[in-house]
């Protein structure tokens, strides 16, 4: 409940404050935590709740629809659809998660960087980033992968190809904070008053850039989740017998020719309980935290 | 007006320049070696014949010498040559795959213009009603839900369970005239694409179309003793319309990178299928042009947007002058 988390912290510590908080949450907001945290409790006990086999192939049941035995039916060979889903959450919220810290990395220490430079400088890393912005982030991204699967592996070619089609928001972000924040009077008054660099930093820089950063890094993922599956139900994410949502549902567009439409149905419904979950945490946040940074966060 | 769009398209080989240099520094700093795509990775080729391939395509120059070869090439109109169309040129290839994607594009942004524009300025004029409700609650779910999955639902239901419509390609091969592009085949891909920006647009048109209607001009319009649906329709909606224009440019973009989906699971045959190929094949020449023509198109929507923004908004062309 990372999300969640990140909000309990900048509400009273205490548990039972912290339980009187999430009362006064709107209903939406109640359940899109609650639908979280079974999400990522899912991706950190997959292994303790359902150990993967791939090799747990029963030709007998091939491709048998939802039953008791098998709630989410199984795929082209047998195997158990809800293990491979609970698996597929694991690895594709994994994925997803490292890849916005990667694009949150990379943009933040542009945004930094133009926005302490200034100048000409500054000009000229913004017009790259905006060459980057003006990228298709799926297209972009394909060429990426193409370039740096052989190198890196599945995963890590994923990885690096959402972080770089996706820092450049960030980058703008951040440098936009960073120079409101230079022209405010606290910071003014803390320069007067003969502030070191690192106080300031450490004082006001970074306590009023860290909630946005951190609201940043939420919407990514859920971007990212879908990019992550994208790719791989193109072929070109990870290798193929990897259980990520993606490929279950590149499994999925094969079976459906033979009727085998839950396949595709159930990591879809996977995807889109994690980002409407995201979604929804991200808007609530960004109302409690800023009011006036709606325009700009819409990724 | 015209110096404006001079001075943009003066810009365009800069920012084409800007494009080229990038992905040709990521092509230079993989490890991935364009010899080794263009003979396959299984084919026992000696060292001496790699060398000569790597001699007669110029990968043996050094890095600015390739790098300006490739950018006059480019100049000229030539894209290099594909790997995936066994030699063919990169050019001839886009050029090929172009009139399928106008066909997809074109008839998803006329869906999404028309939809959105009706269920917006629908729901709008019923905010706080059942219907309001529903739209609002329909967009948000199509903002979380992946296109592609949407595609394969679609695709199950209409194609195989109903049999309604066509599961891909662009005709019926067993027609007398197969070949050309059969209209039953372009709904389902067409909706699935048009589905991916709907959401938004819809949302957007509903919630200036509020912000406007609070607006003075609007409360006189009302004063006057001027109908609702003539308010909503003639002094209303072209003022919320006005900041949409900015934005088709990004959104075009989202649309066409949208067909690389569309297109794998109905087997269009435009340019997102060619992408997938060229991704497939590793064929690096054929995804730099892509890429290239993709910034070329997102440039000039974007130069058609501020055009247009200034033909409709007085305020911006005065601003201007």
């Amino acid at each position: 409940m990372s999300a969640g988390g990140a909000l309990g912290a900048s509400l009273p510590v205490g548990g039972r404050r912290m339980a009187d908080a999430v009362r006064r949450w709107p209903v939406s907001m109640q359940v899109a935590a609650g639908v979280l945290a079974v999400l990522v409790v899912v991706a950190l006990l997959a292994n303790v709740i359902a150990p993967l086999d791939d090799a747990a192939v029963d030709l007998d049941r091939v491709l048998e629809g939802p039953s008791a035995a098998h709630p989410m039916g199984t795929d082209e060979v047998g195997r158990d659809l809800l293990v491979r889903v609970l698996h597929g959450v694991r690895i594709s919220l994994g994925i997803a998660a490292l890849a916005a810290l990667g694009a949150v990395a990379v943009g933040a220490l542009v945004g930094v960087l133009a926005g302490t430079l200034g100048g000409r400088a500054d000009a000229v890393v913004m017009r790259v980033t905006d060459v980057f912005a003006s990228q298709n982030h799926l297209l972009f991204g394909i060429l990426l992968l193409v370039l740096f699967r052989p190198a890196l592996g599945g995963a890590g070619a994923v990885m690096l190809a959402i972080a770089l089609t996706h820092w450049p928001t960030l980058a703008r972000i951040v440098r936009g904070e960073l120079m409101s924040l230079r022209e405010r009077p606290f910071v003014a008054a803390a320069v007067g008053g003969g502030a070191s660099r690192r106080r300031l930093a450490r004082r006001h820089y970074v306590p009023h850039l860290l909630p946005a950063v951190g609201l940043a890094f939420v919407l990514t993922v859920a971007h990212a989740i879908f990019h992550e599956s994208a790719y791989s139900f193109l072929g070109l994410g990870l290798p193929a017998h990897q259980a990520s949502l993606g490929n279950i549902l590149n499994d999925g567009q094969r079976s459906l020719l033979a009727g085998g439409w839950w396949i595709a149905l159930f990591p879809g419904l996977a995807i889109l309980a994690a980002a409407m979950t995201i979604g929804t945490i991200a808007e609530h946040w960004r109302e409690h935290l800023h009011p006036r940074w709606r325009s700009e966060l819409e990724l | 007006m015209l110096k404006l769009i001079a001075r943009r398209l003066a810009l365009l080989p800069l920012i084409l320049l800007a494009v080229a240099a990038i992905t040709f520094a990521l092509t230079e700093i993989s490890p991935f070696d364009p010899v080794d795509a263009y003979v396959g990775a299984e084919s026992g080729v000696t060292p001496e014949r790699k060398a000569e391939i790597a001699h007669a395509r110029g990968f043996d120059q050094p890095l600015h010498e390739r790098f300006g070869r490739w950018v006059a090439n480019v100049a000229q109109g030539d894209l290099g040559t594909s790997v995936v169309a066994g030699g063919q040129p990169v050019a001839g290839e886009i050029a090929a795959r172009m009139s399928a994607s106008i066909a997809l594009v074109g008839g998803a942004l006329v869906l999404v213009l028309v939809g959105g524009l009706v269920f917006g300025v629908l729901a709008a004029a019923l905010r706080g009603t059942f219907f309001d409700w529903l739209v609002r609650t329909l967009c948000y779910f199509n903002t979380a839900a992946p296109s592609f999955w949407v595609g394969l639902l679609a695709l199950y239901v209409f194609s195989i369970e109903l049999g309604w419509l066509p599961a891909g390609g662009t005709s019926d091969p067993r027609a007398v005239e197969s070949g050309g592009i059969d209209l039953s085949h372009l709904i389902l891909p067409m909706v699935v694409l048009a589905m991916t920006q709907y959401a938004w647009f819809t949302l957007f048109v509903r919630n200036t179309l509020l912000e406007v209607l609070r607006e003075d001009h609007v409360q006189f319009a009302r004063a006057q003793g001027i109908g609702e649906v003539a308010v909503l329709l003639r002094y209303a909606l072209p003022n919320a319309l006005i900041p949409f224009v900015t934005l088709v440019g990004t959104h075009l973009s989202e649309l066409i990178g949208g067909t690389i989906l569309v297109e794998a699971i109905f087997g269009w045959p435009g340019l997102g299928g060619l992408t997938l190929d060229a991704a497939l094949g590793e064929d690096i020449p054929l995804l730099l042009g892509i890429t290239l023509c993709a910034s070329v198109l997102v440039v000039l929507g974007n130069l058609l947007a501020d055009v247009l923004y200034r033909v409709m908004d007085p305020r911006v062309r005065e601003a201007a002058t």
